[in-house]
């Protein structure tokens, strides 16, 4: 076990934690204006791999990131119209946009296997980066896994502190209250849904473009479910969030390492443990209240 | 401006009519991805829904329909107890999988002795592998509260791990040469689920599909639980003044649901697919989902859906073959009709009103 260096533990583990994170925070979003959108896991990957595709043809990461968010908020719309426009049920749909997220990213990506996307530029801060163990560990990533971090801190202040967070809320704790009141529900929730979806692209992208760096069929792997399961976890609070991703992320990281150092375990059990520990995370730690108007669907009747 | 107007009753005749019209639209919608493929439209829409029942070479694809509609009939048929509930059971595919290592684990254990006895054994093994994998879950819920979509969920990606670690250690063929895969079940007598009219595709497991259609049509209409998950579907808190208790409901429907999906897999290894190998899980628990719904989580619905899903797979691998059509299309095109199923299914229980709304 002498081979594994926790600085560089620490390191991997911000990194593995940053797709995760970014799905999560939109989908936070989503759960708060009052909708469960369990297609996380197909704009994940519808995403990864426009965002593979616009950097391969761009030879740009920043193009192909903007790409991934659109896509991920194009697909996010057919959840949205189905669900908000046509009063779909929720669970049922978000089902279907994994599978056809699943379907068409890889019809999308037939032509990419194998390629190399354009390299994501680890970010220069100077000084920070010298600091002894703190610099490698922190200050040494590429630009998107502090937009994660910096989009969490967003995602609070717009919840708790504007008056546009205010109206969010409104909306998924009570919908029929909030549209009494003259907000406009659906409007609200097509936001969130939109924003929740080029999280999502986000986070697939980083997957494809920064992580791996490939497209491979499938490449989730359940990375959408996982982020489902922490907004679970931190009961819907954007700084919990990050405790939830950043505990995923150990697990994986030491997994990874684990196997790297020749473990006398075979890989595929090594492999369970990150889904064992989300189930475990859900189990152990009762949730918080969730938003009251989670999952129901709105009709304004007269 | 069209404004949506709640039905008093569900309209019978939209419930009825949604999944054709689901059908119609995605052929339509299919044929313009197809285009945009570079395809010609006609002739794939005419590939993958004509031939496979009347083309030139129907008489090898008739039967596979059979052999692929039987697990997607079975594993739909036990989620549609759950999701007309409320209980959602997204993991299938892994009761799917550890059913299958079950009965296949029962049989490797047995071989190569030859006895009548080790085909119901293997049934056995596998409805209670799916059985207890489905439970997991169910208890998660009951005892701790943890959802279960995303418990269930969890547990497919550990049930392929399961698998992988089972074809490449445990189960592996000792006579293998050392490539991943246990023995071939389909060639030990005792063990294969043949077809029971050769030729038909007609194996164990279609008899199974068609009993589980039947039993679970009589539950719904006829059986106290068939009452209690409609009640509970409809309203969850006067079901528990009904005096059902919500907890058990989860159990038996997550059991159900995974003993079915389990069975599935078992037929499968011990037939068709013959063996335990990495890819064995071949996404039929997830394709299930999109069957229960197209049959409207009714029995008779399921098997005509589960029957139409198995036509997209075969004539999606003869378009494949054919046309160089991309398997991938034939996913987008299951989730598409998914799509316009749940988007046409508003009609059901509204009615669209031109005009602004009356005060």
């Amino acid at each position: 076990m002498s081979g594994i260096d926790p600085v560089i533990l620490l390191a991997q583990l911000m990194v593995v934690a940053t797709p995760i994170l970014l799905a999560a925070i939109g989908e936070l979003v989503v759960e708060r204006a009052g909708v469960l959108n369990l297609g996380v896991e197909g704009m994940m990957i519808t995403g990864a791999v426009c965002g593979f595709a616009v950097g391969v043809a761009t030879g740009s990461p920043l193009l192909g990131f903007a790409g991934a968010a659109l896509g991920g908020a194009l697909v996010s719309m057919i959840f949205g119209l189905l669900t908000q426009v046509l009063l779909s049920n929720q669970v049922a749909t978000g089902l279907a946009l994994t599978l056809f997220g699943l379907g068409l990213s890889a019809l999308i990506g037939q032509g990419y296997v194998g390629l190399r996307g354009p390299v994501v530029p680890d970010l220069y801060l100077p000084l920070l980066r010298d600091i002894p163990v703190l610099g490698p560990m922190l200050f040494r990533h590429d630009a998107v896994v502090y937009l994660g971090l910096g989009l969490v801190v967003a995602v609070w202040w717009l919840l708790t502190r504007t008056r546009a967070g205010l109206i969010l809320r409104a909306v998924g704790e009570n919908h029929d209250a909030a549209h009494a009141l003259g907000y406009h529900v659906v409007r609200v929730r097509l936001m969130a849904i939109a924003f929740g979806g080029a999280c999502a692209g986000l986070g697939g992208a980083y997957l494809s473009l920064a992580r791996v760096p490939q497209w491979t069929e499938g490449m989730t792997a359940g990375a959408g479910w996982i982020a489902l399961a922490i907004v679970v976890f931190a009961s819907w609070r954007p700084g919990r969030l990050v405790i939830g991703a950043y505990l995923f992320g150990g697990i994986t990281v030491l997994q990874l390492n684990l196997q790297a150092a020749g473990v006398r375990v075979p890989v595929e059990y090594l492999q369970m443990s990150p889904y064992l520990a989300t189930i475990l995370v859900l189990v152990l730690l009762r949730a918080g209240r969730a938003p009251g108007s989670l999952g129901k669907t709105f009709h304004a009747a007269q | 401006m069209i404004r949506l107007e709640r039905r008093r009753e569900p309209s019978r005749g939209w419930a009825l009519a949604t999944p054709f019209i689901a059908v119609l639209l995605t052929m339509l919608a299919g044929g313009l991805l197809f285009a945009a493929l570079g395809k010609d439209p006609v002739e794939a829409i005419r590939t993958i829904f004509w031939d496979p029942l009347f083309g030139p070479y129907a008489g090898y694809s008739r039967p596979q329909l059979l052999v692929k509609a039987a697990p997607l009939i079975l594993i739909a048929t036990g989620l549609s107890l759950g999701f007309r509930a409320g209980i959602w059971n997204i993991g299938a595919e892994g009761q799917y999988i550890v059913g299958a290592i079950c009965a296949a684990a029962v049989a490797l254990a047995a071989y190569p002795a030859e006895s009548v006895l080790l085909f119901p054994a293997m049934v056995l093994a596998g409805a209670l592998g799916g059985l207890l994998w489905g439970l997991i879950p169910g208890v998660l819920r009951v005892r701790f509260g943890a959802n279960e979509v995303l418990t269930s969920l969890m547990l497919v990606y550990v049930a392929e791990a399961l698998l992988a670690a089972m074809a490449l250690g445990l189960l592996r063929n000792p006579e293998g040469r050392g490539f991943p895969g246990s023995r071939n079940l389909a060639q030990y007598p005792s063990a294969a689920n043949l077809e029971i009219l050769p030729g038909s595709g007609m194996h164990w497991g279609v008899v199974a599909a068609l009993i589980a259609v039947v039993a679970a049509q009589v539950i719904f209409a006829r059986h106290q639980l068939g009452y209690r998950i409609r009640l509970t579907g409809a309203a969850p808190r006067a079901a528990v003044f009904a005096g059902v208790r919500p907890g058990l409901l989860v159990l038996v429907c997550m059991g159900f649901s995974g003993a079915l999906a389990g069975l599935a897999g078992m037929f499968e290894v011990a037939g068709p697919a013959g063996r335990l190998s990495i890819d064995f899980g071949a996404g039929y628990g997830f394709t299930a989902i999109i069957v229960a719904f197209l049959g409207r989580l009714n029995p008779f619905g399921i098997l005509a859906a589960g029957l139409l899903m198995a036509l997209t797979y075969i004539g999606g691998e003869l378009a494949q073959m054919q046309l160089a059509l991309p398997v991938a299309a034939i996913q987008i095109f299951q989730g598409m009709l998914l799509f316009f199923l749940l988007g046409i299914d508003v009609l059901t229980a509204y009615r669209p009103r031109i005009g602004k709304a009356r005060a």
